[in-house]
């Protein structure tokens, strides 16, 4: 190594001993330190006239549909503004969320059980964990909803106790215990962690063997490993579908009108059964539905900036430095930046 | 070495009951088979506290697996292995041989360092992180007082002033630099290298070989699977030059490199100098 570098070395020193004779005049005369600026290139900007056509189209269709959703009464757009801050509305709204935030813990805790135990050694706990998956993944949630809320027909009193033996410390009446908020949370929350079991299980997989490697060679346990090592570099993959799942429960939530629990759906509903006004009602359950997606959006945007941390050598801009370097092209203030 | 050899007992013994001349690795008729194939067919191996031993070999020898079965992060199928007088990865009570429990396998590799081929290092942790990491989180050190280790150790490889960074911002060499430091920083009895260089651009080379000769010289016992030659030449107490899954031979840089007996040995060497 050491002799292969002495040898290399000195090709090299003749060359650089030709470049300097053959261009000696900016060696001389330029001082260290300050280039000399290239000329930038000037030139008449390429027309774009297809992007022109196909703007116009998009204004005037989206004009259309906007004066024809305006102008046509029967949209009922002052009985939305009645409806949107009624109580029985927002009522329901605070169900909706509570419930797509109970279902989405409950979901994102036992997945990640789920996904370690598919990933154990143990086949008979990976198995169990694969039957899990196959059955609530298997069947509509609609189903599995209605099975809950159904459940005290199978099991009209629920225990705990010694399983197969008689010893029991508490017991109670199915049908006291499994209300519909119960079925719902349980029939959303169940069926959630068997998709999300794939979710993380993709994400463990998706960080390299090296790093539990390592951190065994440090003398880590195969506990701490997860926790500190790889699920933290998983939440970069897990995070992004994990937010998709979230959105798709708030709307999924609404399935839980058919087992009579009073959702944002469900108070609407009840509303239009008296006053027969479907489609405004409709309407102001969809604008909350569009509300709180987008405030889950924002969020989803910063937890994946947060777990992205040392995958990128430079912070990504955020959307706002994105829309504005968007709207102002970057030739047009070249002239100041370096 | 043949006298060395000689003195010890080689039936193992029950617990870790210290010798003079106890040698730091030591292993006998090591057998490793993935699947079918068979990477390792009856190694021995003894490597002295404080000297250097570096491992040669063709790619697929072997060389690697040897290693990652001192720290058991591969089981063997047969013989017995040795760190510091412990058997690896089980205990032996009379003729059986019981395996151990998860933590105390831990508790024996968090005293060998090892440094890989691809550095490994925490991704989602800057380079200070990833150093005080294990001290904390194993050896349950206070975490200022890790820090301050953490520092003295980047400092000790060149990079006392990125500690901030995320491996992704680090050339390779700086994170194979950092990956020293944070094996340093369990302080190891033993130190393995898995081909610390081979991942890196030539010109990066040097800077990561300097660290291990700095090593080398505080006396810190080293198992260096590598392939520069050079290197090896340099700081080696022993070469060991590995094929098929057996040693060939073994000898001082000067005796092995030099002049090899054996003719595998001299037709590797020919087609590496």
């Amino acid at each position: 190594m050491g002799r292969r570098g002495r040898r290399d070395r000195r090709p090299g020193h003749q060359r650089s001993a030709v470049l300097s004779q053959s261009v000696p005049e900016p060696a001389g005369n330029v001082p260290a330190g300050a280039p000399v600026p290239p000329d930038e290139i000037k030139a008449v900007p390429l027309r774009h006239p297809g992007r022109w056509i196909a703007a116009a189209i998009v204004v005037v269709v989206a004009a259309t549909i906007i004066r024809s959703v305006v102008t046509n009464e029967r949209f009922g757009w002052s009985i939305v503004g009645d409806y949107l801050f009624s109580s029985r509305i927002l009522d329901g709204l605070v169900l909706t969320i509570e419930l797509t935030v109970i279902a989405m813990v409950i979901g994102i805790v036992l997945g990640t059980l789920l996904a370690v135990m598919r990933l154990s050694a143990n086949p008979l706990v990976s198995g169990g964990a694969y039957v899990y998956v196959w059955l609530f993944r298997g069947t509509p949630v609609l189903v599995q909803l209605l099975f809950w809320n159904f459940i005290a027909a199978v099991y009209p009193t629920i225990s705990i106790g010694i399983p197969f033996t008689s010893v029991e410390f508490y017991d109670f009446s199915a049908n006291s215990v499994i209300t519909p908020f119960v079925a719902a949370m349980l029939g959303l929350g169940l069926n959630q962690a068997a998709y999300q079991a794939e979710i993380v299980r993709a994400g463990i997989l998706s960080v390299d063997e090296g790093q539990s490697e390592a951190a065994q060679a440090l003398g880590m346990t195969r506990m701490q490993t997860m926790r500190r090592i790889v699920l933290p570099q998983a939440m970069r993959v897990i995070i992004p579908p994990t937010g998709n799942e979230t959105i798709s429960m708030l709307k999924t939530t609404s399935l839980v009108s058919v087992i009579a629990v009073k959702d944002l759906l469900y108070a609407g509903q009840l509303i239009y059964a008296v006053n027969y006004q479907q489609i405004p009602l409709l309407i102001t359950v969809s604008i909350w539905y569009l509300a709180v997606t987008t405030v889950l959006s924002i969020g989803q945007y910063f937890l994946e900036r947060r777990y992205g941390r040392g995958f990128r050598r430079n912070e990504p801009e955020t959307w706002w430095q994105r829309a504005w370097r968007y709207a102002i092209p970057r030739h047009a203030k070249a002239g100041g930046t370096s | 070495m043949a006298a060395r050899l000689a003195l010890r007992d080689p039936a193992p013994r029950e617990g870790g009951g210290h010798v003079v001349s106890e040698p730091m690795v030591k292993a006998e008729g090591v057998h490793k088979r993935f699947g079918r194939v068979e990477v390792l067919r009856g190694v021995d191996l003894s490597v002295d506290a404080g000297t250097v031993t570096c491992l040669i070999g063709p790619s697929g020898s072997g060389k690697s697996t040897l290693l990652r079965c001192i720290n058991h992060l591969e089981k063997i199928q047969a013989g017995r292995i040795w760190v510091d007088g412990d058997l690896v990865g089980y205990r032996q009570r009379g003729d059986r041989l019981y395996e151990l429990k998860e933590a105390e396998i831990a508790r024996k590799r968090a005293q060998i360092g090892m440094v890989f081929q691809h550095f490994n290092l925490f991704g989602h942790m800057t380079a200070l992180e990833n150093v005080i990491e294990a001290p904390c989180r194993v050896r349950k050190v206070r975490r200022s007082d890790a820090i301050a280790r953490a520092r003295e150790l980047l400092e000790r490889v060149g990079l006392g002033d990125r500690g901030d960074a995320y491996p992704s911002q680090l050339s390779g060499g700086q994170q194979q630099r950092v990956a020293i430091a944070r094996a340093l920083a369990m302080d190891p009895k033993l130190m393995l290298f898995d081909e610390p260089t081979s991942a890196l651009d030539p010109e990066l080379v040097g800077e990561v070989l300097d660290v291990i000769r700095g090593l080398a010289a505080t006396g810190m016992t080293m198992l260096v699977v590598t392939h520069e030659m050079g290197f090896a030449r340099e700081v080696a107490d022993q070469v060991v030059f590995m094929d098929e899954g057996l040693i060939v031979e073994r000898g001082t840089p000067s005796e092995l490199l030099a002049n090899p007996r054996e003719a595998r040995t001299r037709d590797f060497l020919g087609k590496v100098l």
